[in-house]
């Protein structure tokens, strides 16, 4: 495994080089942020056409992940479609392929702010859930503690690499984008210095998930 | 009005006679072809080119009957433009001709540009940018009535670009609205007028070339200093007290820079130096318009007696009583250096006078190389490829914005183009698809084309806001990513200049750094603008200005090696002389017939030489491949650093047998490869999928918000590589790597020239022609297994500092 394990607040979870988080515990496998269906959204509003392979990228992906853990839930942690017109106009290839891994298993789409009402493509819709002693929610509450939340696509740069990160503190974890066409926030950036506690790592994705103080 | 050629009102005769001045014979030469299609005029700096290009159009419109537009100007540089505005309206003025001139380009104001398409001007003066927009407007047709002549001033330095491209399809699109339009070129001293000429004109039209007197031979030589050149390094600070008795020697001074960063440096310092206070100003293009502006007046009122610039000065732009040009560091190329030289005695029909400054060792033996080379006129070019695809994809929307446009009628227009006459249809055809729908083979969103073929087969924009994010787009210069500078607290914040979003990148608090020849302070970046305060004396960190990288050309590099071959070097000043014959002692000097490869240990890691004179650029494409290979073959290599005549790498392992390394099967296979990760090769990438109008730099109201919203290029070229690589835009990548960034075509050559016939010379330490290597700043770290083992390192290191490892797991 090229995890990185950690606790948070009792839960033994860990970090995954490929940007999800395993919670062994509960067989219970998160991602966040998978953009589905943004080059699709990008040409509707006038732009140009990018290459129309993220969706597919993204689930190749994410099908490897479940394929090796077998994971008895699956939370994605919100804005997994860029957008709802875009979670719609999903090619039928492509649903299929949704459809397959929401069965057999236990999945919930948490809401997210580009995606307020995930569409019907299987599994269950929230805003939040709560399984003890963690909450999953998009965005992070500032308030909460134990608590796991995407939204912000935390990259940090060491060693002039920069790469997506998980963001973790006593209080929470913040995990990176999983979806192909996804860019980053700075660790540095002060939406997420002050989100962050002082001792905050910053755990990079990448071949070995990496820890290392977060940098501010 | 007429096609022949008009004889010369007597009102401008008259003029030049109350000046004293006579018309130049190539003057009278274009005025006798003014009914020619296509005519290229070749002249040295300064010989009253611009007035040639214009004679014939002063000569038309004198009777005032003309309506609307009749001339189109056109230079690469903005600032030209405006020069050329304010040389030609003088002489209109005073002679009274009925004439109106106008310049457009992107720093005019919108209410004026507005005016101007409605209601042109006579001549209109712009740059290749502005005119692709005028064409991309519905109205163009009406813009464009009665338009006759067409000026591409300074066309050898367009020609030799995608703006030039550019340019070409957009007359092409102005020969079809204006069928009678001519073309005029004006160009400096170039290797090949007839592919200049090929260039300009309509495809497969005749173009007349007429060659202007070269004037007398210059005056050029190199610097003598008290202090040697260093080793490495490209400030030439050595150098400051000779150049700043050369100023004080001559009326006005141009000192020419390499790069903008260079230019910076070697003007704070000029300015330590000037202990007389002597005027002088500093120009280049990442200074804030109103800077550059002021240093430009200055220098026409004769204000200055220096100016520190780079190539934002090498056009032709009347600076006044120029005496003296220095060129600091090596030229590179030797056309540009005569070009740069011809700056000298503008108006006079004497020789010109230069100095060459080395800035370190190895550039003496490259400025003696120029030197001879200028002497024999032996100018360096080389031939351009057929016109890149990139720049047809975004002519192709810009055809859309200005209405429904026939495929085949477009075709036959761009084929009109010298660079495109190739072009094929299907070539054509799978641009067109890729403008429509992105051209990929999983075809996807069929219903938000962004071009849409309407019932009688024409072309048109799907969504007609879609013009708009095209036109914020338009355009072929791919600089990188800049930001604004401005002083903090001054009256909003005065604005200085600009640099690499990169750079801004690496700033802290209380870091200082060059800019406009002041050293400021970095406090903050805010809404996209790096805040900075005065901070005089303290010494700086270095701006690091994108600015152009060029390459030694191929001409200059064989001299260089033939220089090698002799037995002493009486022509070289002795401390290189010197250095050349330690080499010999240690190792040996390079050859053109043979790859000289040194193996050494240093600093306790192994390092390989490869002397391969490719250029700077093929050089650096060396290291990644040769790295790339080291690193399957476990030999750990950890970086490497180029300059244009060798490569320096360093690693865990020694390298015994070269060969392997440098089979050119495996080279190319490298190429190709390599093609999966590199950092070069993303970045050509990046350029290509850029002018294609895939990556949309600007887009309405997204430039304030910039996080999240955007996602590296990378991704864009990781995906089409995984599952679509032979998408256009790997297909025009690949086209790419063999010039430019990539230039792998240098490599080919230099494989060509030493048939594997490779020496590998081990010795005990580092050679006098490699150590200087060692002191070259942009190293490369190679991202191997190496890497990934020092970033775990970097990262253990981390936590246990911080004492972040002792927390419980």
């Amino acid at each position: 495994m090229t995890g990185y394990d950690f606790p948070l607040a009792g839960a033994r979870l860990t970090a995954l080089g490929s940007g999800a988080l395993w919670w062994a515990e509960q067989r219970l496998l998160c991602v966040s942020d998978l953009h589905l269906g943004k080059s699709e959204r990008r040409i509707r509003r006038g732009g140009s056409a990018l290459p129309p392979y993220e969706t597919r990228d993204t689930l190749v992906r994410l099908a490897e992940l479940i394929a090796i853990l077998q994971p008895d839930t699956v939370v994605c942690l919100g804005d997994s479609f860029d957008d709802d017109a875009a979670s719609r106009a999903l090619p039928d290839a492509e649903k299929s392929q949704l459809a397959a891994l929401t069965q057999n298993r236990r999945w919930i789409w948490i809401a997210g702010n580009h995606d307020p009402a995930p569409a019907d493509l299987g599994g269950e819709q929230m805003a939040e859930l709560h399984l003890a002693p963690l909450t999953f929610r998009h965005i992070a509450d500032p308030a909460a503690a134990a608590e796991i939340s995407g939204h912000y696509h935390p990259k940090a740069r060491v060693r002039s690499t920069s790469r997506p990160c998980f963001l973790l503190d006593q209080s929470r974890l913040i995990l990176p984008a999983f979806g192909t066409y996804t860019g980053g926030l700075r660790s540095s950036d002060p939406a997420l210095t002050s989100l962050m506690q002082r001792d905050a790592l910053a755990i990079l994705t990448g071949a070995q998930a990496l820890p290392v103080p977060m940098p501010r | 009005m007429s096609d022949t050629a008009p004889a010369l009102p007597e009102a401008i005769e008259n003029w030049f006679a109350a000046r004293g001045w006579t018309i130049h014979p190539h003057q009278h030469a274009m005025l006798e072809r003014a009914g020619a299609p296509c005519t290229l005029l070749i002249a040295p700096t300064g010989g009253g080119k611009t007035m040639a290009g214009f004679l014939p159009t002063l000569a038309e419109l004198a009777d005032g009957t003309h309506d609307g537009l009749h001339t189109l100007y056109i230079s690469p540089l903005k600032a030209l433009a405006a020069d050329i505005k304010r040389n030609l309206r003088a002489p209109v003025e005073e002679i009274g001709l009925p004439i109106r001139i106008d310049d457009r380009t992107g720093d005019t104001p919108a209410s004026r540009k507005k005016r101007q398409r409605a209601d042109p001007p006579h001549i209109l003066l712009t740059t290749p940018e502005s005119l692709a927009l005028l064409t991309s407007y519905e109205d163009a047709a009406r813009t464009f009535k009665g338009l006759r002549r067409v000026v591409v001033d300074e066309i050898h330095a367009l020609a030799e670009s995608k703006r030039g491209d550019q340019l070409m399809l957009a007359l092409a699109r102005l020969q079809t609205l204006c069928p009678d339009l001519r073309r005029v070129g004006l160009s400096a001293t170039v290797d090949d007028p007839q592919a200049i000429a090929g260039y300009l004109a309509r495809h497969p039209d005749p173009c007349d070339i007429v060659l202007a007197d070269p004037g007398p031979a210059p005056d050029i030589r190199m610097l003598e200093t008290e202090a040697a050149p260093p080793w490495a390094g490209g400030g030439a600070a050595y150098a400051i007290p000779a150049v700043m008795e050369q100023i004080k020697a001559h009326r006005t001074t141009l000192i020419f820079h390499n790069t903008r960063a260079q230019a910076e440096i070697f003007f704070h310092n000029l300015w330590l130096a000037n202990e007389d206070a002597l005027p002088i100003g500093i120009h280049h293009g990442s200074l804030d318009r109103v800077q550059r502006e002021r240093v430009e007046a200055a220098m026409v009122r004769g204000e200055l007696r220096a100016i520190v610039c780079t190539g934002s000065l090498d056009l032709g732009i009347d600076w006044g009583d120029v005496d003296l040009v220095i060129q600091i560091g090596a030229p590179k190329n030797v056309k540009r250096l005569v070009q740069r030289i011809g700056r000298a005695n503008h108006r006079y029909n004497a020789p010109s006078k230069a100095l060459l400054v080395p800035a370190n060792r190895f550039e003496v033996v490259e400025c003696r190389a120029a030197l001879e080379a200028v002497r024999e006129n032996d100018l360096d070019g080389a031939p351009r490829g057929p016109g890149p695809r990139d720049v047809l994809c975004q002519h192709i929307l810009i055809a859309a914005c200005a209405g429904p446009f026939d495929a085949g009628e477009l075709y036959a227009e761009m084929t009109q183009a010298g660079a495109y006459a190739g072009l094929t249809r299907p070539e054509f055809d799978a641009c067109l698809t890729f403008c429509a729908t992105g051209g990929y083979a999983l075809k996807a969103y069929d219903q938000w084309q962004r071009l849409l073929q309407r019932p009688d087969g024409k072309w048109q924009l799907r969504d007609p806001r879609a013009a708009q994010r095209i036109r914020m787009n338009l355009g072929t210069i791919q600089d990188a990513d800049l930001i604004k500078v401005r002083l903090m607290r001054s009256r909003g914040g005065k604005p200085l200049g600009e640099v690499e979003e990169a750079f801004a990148a690496t700033l802290t608090t209380g870091d200082t750094f060059l800019i406009g020849g002041q050293t400021v302070r970095y406090e903050g970046l805010r809404e996209m603008t790096v805040e900075v305060t005065r901070n005089p004396g303290k010494k700086p960190k270095i701006a690091v200005f994108s600015g152009s990288k060029f390459a030694t050309s191929t001409q200059l590099s064989a001299r260089i090696l033939a220089m090698f071959k002799q037995d002493s070097w009486p022509a070289l000043p002795r401390h290189t002389a010197d250095w050349l014959e330690l080499q010999r002692e240690v190792s040996e000097l390079p050859r053109a017939g043979r790859l000289l490869i040194e193996s050494f240990p240093h600093d306790s890691r192994e390092h390989i030489c490869a002397y391969g004179f490719a250029g700077r650029n093929a050089q650096q494409t060396l290291g990644l491949l040769l790295t790339k290979r080291m690193e399957e073959l476990g030999l750990d290599p950890l970086g490497f650093v180029a300059t244009d005549y060798a490569t320096l790498i360093w690693g865990l392992e020694e390298v015994t047998d070269p060969a392997p390394l440098l089979d050119p099967e495996t080279l190319r296979d490298g190429l190709e490869g390599w093609l999966a990760g590199n950092a070069v090769m993303k970045r050509a990438f990046r350029g290509a999928a850029t002018i294609a109008g895939l990556i949309e730099r600007n887009t309405p109201g997204a430039r304030k918000n910039g996080r999240q919203a955007t996602f590296s290029s990378d991704i864009l070229y990781d995906t089409l590589r995984k599952y679509d690589p032979d998408h256009l835009l790997m297909d025009i990548t690949r086209e790419e790597a063999l010039r430019g960034l990539v230039d792998f075509g240098r490599i080919e050559e230099m494989l060509e020239r030493t048939r594997g016939r490779i020496t590998l010379r081990r010795l005990e330490r580092i050679s006098p022609l490699a150590a200087p290597l060692l002191l070259e700043v942009g190293k490369v770290p190679v991202k191997g297994a190496a890497e990934e083992k020092l970033l775990q390192q970097e990262a253990a290191a981390l936590m246990r500092q911080s004492g972040l490892d002792q927390l419980p797991q």
